[in-house]
């Protein structure tokens, strides 16, 4: 088995020794095995599959103005990957959201900020770092950087939930899944897996979409302002605005080398 | 020897079934855990770890605080210390457990706990946590239930178990500092990312193990035949007095780093828990608190009137294990969340279920504490040493 097959396997909790610990685990989550089941038949790699050595994303907040601009980003990421709408906030789960420009950049404002700059919503999401603290933190490769296309993925069937990884990331990319997250769903998307209680989850890079040829959902969604491609490719839509326009990153300073760049 | 710890006076069947309903009652919210989550407990996104890892942390210390008697009775053949180096072991034998315990109750998904060896992750110091750990604990068992089994027999302990003595010395440093390391290593988190954090662990529990032993003696000393003696409390006593003149001087090195440098991402960690930050402070009395019960602890352990005065030093040894306790058991884990790494303030605070469960695993730990100890003083008691 080649390592990408063989990672992507991993993903979904389906290698034998995953299948081998399953009486184990059905225990605990509620319904696992429908999970392994769902995400064998979607999103094994097909042959319209997009490719990329290291997945990028380029967000251009000039164009986003007000929560409106934001919000069909976030809903189009949330309602397809089953996040769950949490009453309480300290359960809260997210994978994408908006902030203002001195949480998404603390130590990097200037003071005496144009009004504009200081309330624009910026989005945040897991960055798919290069140099992923959170994958070296795990004990148990649950949460694993994908060595065919750079994305950082999570084994929900592996994570056993000590949320090391949380502590980890630098970004406050990950959320916990501090009880069963199924009743806050407003409709499942029954092509992805919902997650049970006691497992760590964030931003996929919409690795399902890429496997059939798609761009995330939230790229989609923005009509231009996100753009995404690989990092490694000259000619790719992202080097392309790299190039064209200053960018920054969040906590460059870590050595986390993180994939969304941002043109402020 | 195991029956020594079933034949015991009503008092000692008493004590152990007041351990035993508290445990209990735990275990009944413990199930009520396992069955919403961990959404039970303060914890939330922002303060992902909370009372459970911070005694785990504490704990961990005071296991590692054992080798304060193993160190010189092994290593430099200190006699004085034949009478309490089993109580150092056994001590170290129950706060493993604890810590085991703490570190399983705090999992998302408990049952899973074996894909920790099943997936070896050299990467992970967690991974490496799961091993010092467990390590530990079979090395004082081994070690503690051999020397203690020989003295009983009125012979030499094997000469198999010497190099499992020596093992565990520097073995009972790398716990603590392991444990150091699961934080230390955390880029963004400017609470912790010092590298004093391991040395400032070590001799904080160099300072709450001893005085935690000391206390142990005494009660001991009052409640069975058997006695450890004056001197081997006394020499305890000022190992504890220089662990805590250091801990207090290692805590003032980073303050200092922190504060003149004036960065920002490492001082308003301290901020927080010192003097509140953007309005929130819940931990600052607690904090104070902490700093002066050591200072305190420092005064009267330094002054040799003061520390000769058994009296005096049951109350120095309160005072520096409540001190430790609200430092590391406390203060450590939330502030490294608060702020979080958006520079947003969510605070925490340990629920009630989550305080009872943790109250439920201390006491698991005082029964094993107590069943130990009472093999131990049974065994010295039958010598008559
Ligand atoms: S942003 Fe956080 S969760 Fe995402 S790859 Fe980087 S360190 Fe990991
Ligand atoms: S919570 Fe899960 S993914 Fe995160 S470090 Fe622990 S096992 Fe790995």
């Amino acid at each position: 088995m080649d390592s990408s097959r063989r990672q992507i396997l991993k993903f979904f909790g389906i290698s034998t020794l995953a299948m081998s610990t399953k009486p184990l685990l059905d225990a605990f989550a509620a319904d696992p095995a429908a999970e392994g089941a769902e995400s064998k038949e979607t999103f094994l790699a097909g042959p319209e599959a997009l490719k990329a050595r290291q997945w990028a994303m380029v967000i251009d907040t000039r164009e986003f103005h007000s929560l409106e601009d934001v919000e069909p980003l976030i809903e189009a990421c949330h309602s397809i990957h089953n996040v769950p709408n949490l009453p309480i906030r300290r359960h809260e789960i997210k994978w994408i959201w908006e902030t203002e420009y001195k949480h998404a950049f603390p130590m990097k404002g200037a003071r005496f900020m144009a009004e504009e700059l200081e309330h624009r919503p910026f989005l945040v999401l897991c960055n798919h770092c290069e140099n992923p603290s959170c994958c070296r933190a795990c004990p148990t490769q649950a949460t694993f950087k994908r060595e065919s296309d750079g994305i950082v993925l999570m084994d929900f069937h592996r994570c056993i939930g000590c949320r090391f990884c949380m502590a980890a990331c630098p970004y406050g990319a990950r959320s916990f899944n501090f009880r069963d997250p199924r009743p806050f769903i407003a409709e499942t998307n029954k092509k992805f897996p919902t997650r049970a209680k006691g497992v760590v989850e964030k931003c996929n890079f919409c690795a399902e979409r890429l496997a059939v040829g798609r761009l995330p959902a939230c790229v989609e969604a923005s009509e231009g302002k996100v753009t995404f491609g690989d990092l490694y490719d000259p000619d790719s839509p992202v080097r392309e605005r790299i190039k064209t326009n200053y960018t920054i990153r969040r906590k460059q300073s870590l050595g986390t080398e993180p994939s969304i760049y941002y043109i402020v | 020897m195991l029956e020594l710890a079933i034949r015991g006076s009503k008092k000692y069947y008493g004590w152990m079934l007041f351990l035993l309903s508290i445990i209990g009652v735990g275990f009944f919210f413990y199930l009520k855990q396992l069955d919403f989550g961990l959404g039970i407990t303060g914890m939330s996104r922002d303060v992902s770890w909370g009372f459970y890892i911070a005694q785990f942390t504490f704990l961990v210390g005071v296991a590692a605080g054992g080798v304060m008697v193993v160190l010189p009775y092994y290593l430099h053949d200190y006699k004085v210390y034949g009478r309490v180096t089993i109580l150092g072991e056994f001590l170290a034998i129950a706060a493993v457990v604890m810590c085991l315990l703490f570190i399983v109750i705090d999992l998302g998904q408990p049952m899973r706990v074996f894909n920790v060896p099943l997936y070896p992750s050299p990467n992970s110091v967690l991974f490496w946590d799961f091993i010092v750990l467990n390590g530990y604990l079979f090395l004082n068992l081994i070690v503690g239930w051999n020397v203690l089994e020989a003295e009983r027999n009125n012979v030499h302990y094997q000469a198999w178990v010497k190099p499992f003595i020596y093992l565990s010395i520097p073995w009972a440093i790398s716990i603590h500092t392991v444990t150091a390391y699961l934080y230390a290593g955390l880029p963004g988190r400017g609470f912790w990312l010092t590298a004093i954090l391991a040395p400032r662990f070590l001799s904080s529990a160099f300072a709450s193990g001893p005085a935690l032993l000391i206390l142990l003696c005494l009660i001991i000393r009052k409640t069975t035949n058997f006695d450890p003696g004056r001197e081997a409390i006394q020499t305890l006593a000022k190992t504890v007095a220089y662990a805590i003149c250091l801990n207090v001087f290692f805590f003032l090195c980073e303050i200092f780093t922190v504060f003149y440098s004036q960065i920002p991402e490492h001082m308003d960690h301290f901020k927080y828990l010192f003097t509140g930050l953007h309005g929130h402070g819940a931990y600052v009395p607690w904090m104070w608190a902490s700093l002066a019960l050591m200072l305190l602890g420092i005064i009267l352990l330094v002054n040799p009137i003061t520390r000769k005065n058994e009296g005096v030093l049951a109350v120095a040894c309160v005072v520096i294990f409540a001190g430790t306790w609200i430092d590391k058991g406390m203060g450590m884990i939330s502030g490294g969340f608060v702020p979080n790494p958006l520079h947003e303030v969510t605070e925490y605070i340990p629920s009630v279920p989550e305080l009872i469960i943790s109250l439920a695993v201390w006491c698991v730990g005082f029964l094993v504490l107590s069943a130990l100890y009472k093999i131990a003083v049974s065994v010295k008691e039958e010598v008559g040493t």
